[in-house]
């Protein structure tokens, strides 16, 4: 049984390890004594864990993260999200910046918008709770939103942030990048349509080595023909 | 759960790139997504059509068997057509009954057919009054994004061309290809603000304010029109819209037929 | 099962209709992934018959009263096109169709950790385009597949495979007339991983010696070639992708750059949790680890 790291795709109940070192991580299932794969994904040992990193399946929300919704339904206290999860996620009139009368709530977000929003809690029946009263929280009403699948988030902050620090540098726009897989990008049309390119190829090429130097140089090359 | 909620800043974003002539794909307003064609993709079937319009895939089923003709059309066969815009496309999809989308989907890909002739229905009569063919086109939507119109349309008339008459099955003789006298191609437009663009895909769809499919025939003479979404055309768009109808059909049907 | 025919449906030398040996299975073909809207989905010909599956979820379970708060709900329907058999089918579900969802449903929920996702519903849609005979363990085959490809956390896959007796043998995987003129047919899905049968009918007339003859040669037929299948379809569909980007980077570098970032260093950044959790934890008797 080999328990080194291979590149090897593993799919839900192929045998990850069946050493009593090894503890079962994300992705994982424990079964006498075995750790299987419990989703498609990447069998990967960190530590003593076993872990999955799963190549499908939706975004979870956990409490700390900070995404992006939109406003999908609106009621006289509440407001509805598709933050891009299994559940649609409410938004109270207590957790948001303004004070908001009864039934008034149309008035300061309607369906349609786009916000920041930070996930408070997740109970154990998966009803999330989100606020919009944290710094740097707000309403979105320029600039583009794309979307990535969630698991390549990661890849587009980088190391210590380095990645991200090189995209924003480079086209000289505010990116803002959601656990739930959805960017916002704001500048000039031009930088923004680059910043889009370059995640895009981070998507495209996420699990190559080198990819920050690539990166670096695709933007650098088109920094040269613009200039 | 049934209805998709399109962000402010997607639709600004479609929007602004129209106004500089651009569509969110790259495409030209004029231009059409890649189709490609999978004949007889269910060999068993009278006749069959897998087709995808860039994203949008559907496949068109030909049934055949042999009932008794209308009172009316004694000596005409019988033609029904139904599409199914299953779950399975799209996350707005529901299971049920066929929702009033799907019929209009189901009557406009009817009367493109029908209204152009494209088979003879007289040719389908065996005895009149008494036996005729009975000829059922069954559409299934597999993937959806945008224009089903077209895609089912173009999918059911490619199932046409290679569908088999299974005489030697009813004892009528032999088998024989079904007689596909005329080729009506269907053109679907949106307009967006006061922009037309043709072949709208999903994003396209959820932004616009009306919608327009023209069928013509291989001669350019014009077979059905179904306007859709509220909104309205200008006298001028819909010339417009002909034009452009009868122009792209026909390099179409000679790439595909 | 058991019309009246003259055919004969295994010949002097033990060959069926179409060829086959008693224990031969007809060609399978399984893709994953062939849908865009769609979470997952998956594509299987097997012989004649044509299925694709399609899975949406998790998702939030509508109308409210059919959600369970404790776990999600698994609503697999399968469904013949109407141009998928000899006579043209009605459109719309027919008492077979319901059964059969209903026993597939069962069938996935069996290997599906729906207590990670309560309140939500996993939906499985199943369509026959072209039927042969043996349609439902093509489904449960394909079904599996895209909840696979829609990273749905299962404790492992579902296979179908069916035997049955026709001619008086005890034969693998029935075709169309052998189903139709037979005398029995066992149509079943195990989940390979465990051997665990979590569909299982049976039709017809068998003796006991019969029907462990059957179960026997469905069962390994399920394990040893359907299964891999499965697994290879799957694995084709994420490996093409990275596998291309590879070479293409390396065919395409005049001047590779220097690495500076290992394989472990990669992953290591697209795992989130510091500590991993498991989704579930078997031996921990019946508790499931914290997420």
């Amino acid at each position: 049984m080999s328990e080194s790291n291979s590149r090897e795709i593993v799919v839900p109940g192929d045998l990850l390890s069946d050493s009593p070192d090894l503890r079962a991580g994300t992705g994982t299932f424990r079964e006498n004594g075995r750790i299987y794969a419990a989703q498609i994904g990447i069998k990967n040992i960190r530590g003593n864990y076993v872990n999955v990193v799963p190549l499908a399946g939706k975004y979870l929300p956990k409490a700390g993260d900070m995404v992006i919704g939109v406003i999908i339904e609106i009621g006289p206290s509440n407001w509805l999200l598709d933050i891009n999860c299994p559940y649609p996620a409410p938004l109270h009139v207590n957790d948001v910046p303004w004070r908001v009368d009864f039934g008034d709530t149309a008035r300061y977000l309607n369906i349609g918008n786009s916000v920041l929003v930070k996930v408070l809690k997740v109970d154990e029946t998966k009803r999330i709770q989100l606020t919009l009263k944290e710094q740097g929280l707000r309403k979105l009403t320029s600039g583009r939103i794309i979307e990535i699948p969630h698991s390549k988030v990661p890849r587009v902050i980088g190391k210590s942030g380095s990645m991200i620090s090189l995209l924003k540098n480079y086209t000289n726009t505010r990116i803002f990048v959601g656990q739930n897989g959805r960017i916002w990008i704001d500048g000039e049309p031009d930088d923004i349509r680059l910043a889009v390119e370059a995640i895009n190829m981070i998507d495209r090429e996420a699990h190559v080595l080198g990819l920050t130097d690539r990166v670096k140089e695709f933007l650098e090359s088109k920094k040269k023909i613009e200039s | 759960m049934s209805n998709d909620v399109l962000s402010d800043i997607k639709r600004m974003h479609i929007l602004t790139l129209l106004e500089s002539g651009k569509r969110i794909d790259g495409r030209g307003f004029e231009e059409r997504r890649k189709i490609e064609l999978m004949p007889n993709f269910v060999p068993r079937a009278e006749g069959s059509a897998r087709l995808r319009l860039g994203n949008t895939d559907v496949l068109a089923g030909i049934k055949m068997d042999i009932g008794t003709p209308f009172p009316d059309t004694p000596d005409t066969g019988v033609m029904t057509t139904n599409a199914e815009l299953i779950p399975m496309a799209s996350p707005f999809f529901e299971s049920g009954p066929p929702r009033p989308e799907a019929i209009e989907l189901s009557r406009v890909v009817d009367r493109g057919i029908r209204e152009s002739q494209t088979v003879d229905m007289a040719k389908l009569c065996i005895t009149p009054g008494e036996e005729v063919w009975v000829m059922f086109i069954d559409i299934h939507t597999l993937d959806y994004d945008g224009n089903l119109f077209d895609a089912a349309s173009l999918a059911a008339l490619a199932a046409l061309k290679n569908t088999t008459v299974p005489a030697e099955k009813f004892e009528k003789g032999e088998d024989y290809p079904l007689p596909v006298e005329h080729l009506p191609i269907s053109s679907t437009f949106v307009k967006i603000g006061d922009k037309i663009l043709l072949d709208p895909n999903y994003e396209e769809e959820q932004v616009a304010n009306a919608r327009l499919t023209i069928t013509f025939d291989e001669n350019g003479d014009l077979r059905a029109m179904q306007k859709g979404i509220g909104g309205g055309f200008t006298k001028e768009e819909i010339f417009y819209m002909m034009d452009v109808a009868r122009r792209t059909s026909r390099e179409l049907m000679q790439e595909l037929f | 099962m058991g019309g009246h025919s003259d055919i004969v449906l295994i010949d002097e030398n033990g060959l069926r209709l179409d060829g086959r040996k008693a224990d031969e299975l007809r060609p399978i073909k399984i893709e994953a992934g062939v849908l865009k809207r769609a979470d997952g989905s998956a594509y299987v010909e097997w012989g004649n018959n044509i299925v694709l599956a399609a899975v949406y979820g998790p998702r939030e379970a509508h109308p409210r009263h059919v959600q369970d708060s404790n776990k999600a709900i698994v609503q697999a329907k399968y469904n013949m096109a109407a141009f998928s058999v000899g006579e043209r089918k009605r459109p719309g579900p027919d008492r077979r169709s319901v059964e059969i969802s209903k026993i597939i449903s069962e069938a996935l929920e069996a290997v599906t950790m729906t207590e990670l996702f309560p309140r939500a519903t996993i939906d499985v849609y199943m369509e026959v385009l072209q039927a042969n005979a043996g349609t439902r363990c093509a489904a449960i085959t394909a079904a599996s597949v895209a909840m696979a490809d829609a990273g749905i956390p299962m404790r492992g896959l579902v296979t179908g495979c069916a035997a049955g007796k026709a001619g008086d043998k005890v034969i693998l995987d029935l075709g169309q007339e052998e189903d139709n003129f037979g005398q029995a047919d066992v149509p079943l899905a195990i989940v390979p991983r465990t051997g665990e049968v979590v569909l299982l009918q049976m039709d017809g007339h068998l003796t006991q010696e019969e029907f462990e003859e059957a179960f026997r040669l469905a069962t390994e037929a399920a394990l040893n070639v359907v299964y891999p299948l499965q697994v290879e379809a799957l694995k084709r569909r994420y490996a093409a992708s990275t596998e291309e980007i590879e070479n293409g980077i390396t065919n395409g570098l005049a001047n590779p750059v220097p690495h500076e970032e290992s394989a472990e260093e990669i992953v290591d950044e697209v795992t989130h949790a510091e500590e991993g959790v498991a989704l579930e934890d078997m031996d921990a008797s019946g508790e499931e680890a914290g997420q």
